[in-house]
């Protein structure tokens, strides 16, 4: 940790403000889940080339039901003509993890970074995206933790943000996080969220007890994660 | 020119192995140096794996869907070897040719990481398989000159066909085993984490070290020294062997039989129970502290979710609260859910607490796997299920294994309060008196004057192992769990 405290202090100060690596935001609006796919491999390819710096897509997804490699066809609980009936869009992810649903009122995350030493351990950016998120929902007033085992981020109530990672070739990062902001958690009924059949999801919403906009969360995940990585916004 | 080894990278310091999830290159195409070749998948992340240098692909070593340790080559690349005519094969097509590999990944998965536990309270004698399974002599003394020429000492170890990952090299140094008398299960012999840790459990790296530390003094080569005493005809057990059969083996003394006595042998589960509560008592340091815990929380729960339980078929039991509640505040507390090891203290990575099931005659300690995880219902429907299994007796063996702390429910038939032993292998273990009606005295929150009331309370007995539990610590616990069962959260 102490690797990261030291340069994010220093952001504070402003002292070695510029001297940080940057991390490019870029939201997004609505995007539809295979065109976010898309435009994450061209960042990754980007990225490796050094063409963009670090990047951050914030974004929401159209109602997406989306599988990762070790997703056990049973963890999806409706059929082909229930899905479309809701409206429920389904693909493949590339992504590491079981099944999630995705979206409207839920902020996805997928952090374009290229990790370095001593960053360049799976476990740890898993841990890494984990902290940043739990430092976020502080600020937001909501306490949450990791549980040892489960990656993603829980609260007393459930699980708010769901986690999975892609590392490619050169340590560059993709897929990334969603946080369930003002997510309608009645669509996790479709699915066994993350192949965890008894742990229930929540929301910022349903913690909260009110509504948050969505540019705060966005504003707080954004800079929680550019402390945790040591980079400064841009 | 040799093949160059294509090796499970280490992409993390707790990874200790990884899932090959997709070649991305065929036998016989041509790879760039740094060129993704593969993609392994460890719990929620998937990676690509690059070429370590540029050449063919000559040979694949580990299917699609096999989970191998860190280091194991998965294949190699021959820089100098031309790519093979039919070298353009898709790798897709080479996947449909091994279905079994699908099988295997989905196997794999749910057996990643959960270190072998052989400690249950009644666990079908698995204790004595495992110390016969002793570590078999490593190099025999060789035979003659010539072998020994080409084995100087220093090198001996490196010539034996153990290899292992640095995560195992790490574990064995700074336990001091020497990797060669550890049993390796894993590919090509190899030394797997969990083959270390069992090693390390079993107690036989510390009995291994003593022996290096006390090496028996060999006689001196030429020595006549016809007014030494004569050594005595049967020299004392070995130290070690000494504890192996103090914590392993135990003799029940005979006593003589009366006029119409009856005897009759012990059955399996009499015999083994006899034996695990005489070694537990050997090897813990018992101590039991008492606190006495208000159900009124928990029955406003219990009757607010009644109906709703009751449409679901299910019933949840107070020691399902108790249960949930332990679970919920071991995470706090890992001592509890730990154990002394030889010179070590394993802290449990999973709390798996233990019920004791009556059986009426006979008693069995099924498990519930990961208890923090449950939620309150889902702890309920597990031990009910456990229970009813237990008495049709229809557990599986790995149903009665791995519990790292041990809940007890002697209340049940009226008894105020136990004194219970604690399972070996862990360091507590809780028992729950009888649910009684009780006039206590509280202060009435609005006035703060002293009132009489009738409450159901009970009396709850922690045994703790004070070789690791302390005496505050056994009482931090109790209190914690107090709190959570006398202010136990609705939404459980």
């Amino acid at each position: 940790m102490s690797a990261v405290a030291g340069p994010a202090r220093a952001a504070r100060r402003g002292a070695v403000a510029t001297a940080l690596p940057a991390l490019a935001v870029r939201r997004l609006g609505r995007v539809d889940y295979r065109d976010a796919l898309v435009l994450q491999e061209e960042l990754v390819a980007a990225r490796r080339s050094a063409r963009i710096p670090d990047t951050l897509l914030l974004l929401e997804h159209p109602h997406a039901i989306t599988l990762g490699s070790a997703t056990d066809p049973a963890h999806v609980l409706i059929g082909q003509e229930e899905r479309t009936a809701l409206g429920i869009a389904l693909h493949e992810s590339g992504r590491g993890g079981d099944v999630t649903y995705h979206g409207p009122g839920q902020l996805v995350g997928y952090p374009v970074l290229a990790l370095e030493e001593p960053r360049r351990d799976l476990h740890r950016y898993l841990r890494d995206l984990e902290g940043a998120l739990i430092d976020a929902l502080a600020g937001l007033g909501v306490e949450a933790e990791r549980a040892v085992g489960l990656t993603g981020v829980w609260t007393a109530c459930g699980k708010i943000a769901a986690i999975g990672v892609r590392v490619s070739s050169g340590w560059i990062t993709s897929h990334g996080f969603a946080l369930n902001v003002a997510t309608d958690l009645s669509f996790f009924g479709t699915i066994v969220p993350c192949g965890i059949t008894d742990r229930p999801v929540t929301s910022l919403e349903r913690e909260l007890g009110r509504a948050v906009p969505m540019a705060e969360v966005e504003e707080r995940v954004a800079g929680a994660l550019a402390t945790r990585f040591g980079r400064r916004l841009a | 020119m040799a093949r160059i080894e294509v090796p499970m990278p280490q992409m993390g310091e707790s990874i200790a192995e990884g899932t090959v999830s997709k070649w991305l290159k065929a036998v016989g195409q041509p790879v760039e140096r740094d060129e993704p070749i593969l993609e392994i998948s460890t719990d929620k992340v998937d990676a690509e794996i690059p070429a370590p240098a540029s050449g063919t692909l000559v040979a694949i070593e580990v299917q699609e869907g096999e989970t191998v340790e860190v280091g194991t080559i998965v294949a190699y690349i021959d820089p100098e070897a031309p790519p093979s005519s039919n070298g353009g094969a898709p790798a897709g097509e080479a996947e449909e040719a091994a279905p079994a590999a699908a099988k295997a990944m989905a196997d794999g998965k749910r057996a990643v990481p959960e270190p072998v536990e052989t400690e249950a309270p009644v666990d079908q004698g698995s204790a004595q398989p495992a110390a016969a399974t002793a570590p078999a002599p490593v190099a025999a003394p060789s035979e003659g000159d010539e072998a020994r020429e080409q084995q100087p000492a220093g090198d001996a170890e490196e010539r034996l066909p153990v290899r292992s990952t640095p995560v195992v090299r790490r574990i064995a140094e700074e336990h001091g085993v020497d990797l060669a008398q550890v049993e390796g299960t894993g590919h090509a012999g190899r030394v797997t984490k969990q083959d270390i840790l069992a090693y390390i459990e079993s107690g036989k790296a510390a009995e291994a070290a003593a022996e290096r530390a006390a090496p028996t003094p060999s006689p001196p080569a030429a020595a006549p020294a016809p007014l030494a005493p004569e050594p005595a005809e049967a020299a004392p057990p070995a130290p070690s062997d000494f504890w192996k059969a103090f914590y392993g083996q135990v003799q029940h003394p005979e006593f003589p039989v009366r006029e119409g006595d009856r005897v009759e042998p012990m059955d399996k589960i009499r015999r083994l129970t006899a034996e695990h509560m005489v070694v537990a008592r050997r090897i813990a340091a018992h101590v039991h502290s008492f606190i006495e815990i208000d159900f009124t929380a928990i029955d406003r729960v219990r009757k607010e979710n009644k109906k709703a339980w009751e449409e679901q078929g299910a019933r949840v039991s107070y020691t399902a609260f108790v249960a949930w509640a332990v679970a919920r505040v071991l995470r706090e507390f890992p001592h509890l859910n730990g154990t002394i090891s030889g010179g070590n203290i394993i802290y449990r990575g999973s709390v798996n607490v233990g019920i004791a099931v009556d059986l009426d005659p006979g008693l069995i300690v099924p498990v519930v796997r990961d208890t923090d995880h449950l939620s309150l219902l889902g702890v309920g429907m597990k031990i009910i299920d456990l229970a009813e299994r237990a008495r049709s007796r229809q557990l599986a063996p790995e149903e009665i294994q791995g519990a790292t702390f041990t809940i007890t429910n002697p209340g049940v038939l009226g008894t105020v309060v136990g004194m219970p032993v604690i399972p070996k292998g862990t360091s507590a273990i809780l028992g729950t008196g009888a649910i009684e009606k009780r006039v206590v005295v509280i202060e009435d929150p609005v006035t703060g004057t002293d009132a009489m009331v009738i409450r159901k309370r009970a009396l709850f007995s922690l045994g703790y192992d004070h070789r690791l539990v302390d005496g505050a610590d056994s009482a931090r616990f109790l209190s914690r769990l107090k709190r959570v069962l006398e202010e136990f959260p609705a939404d459980a």
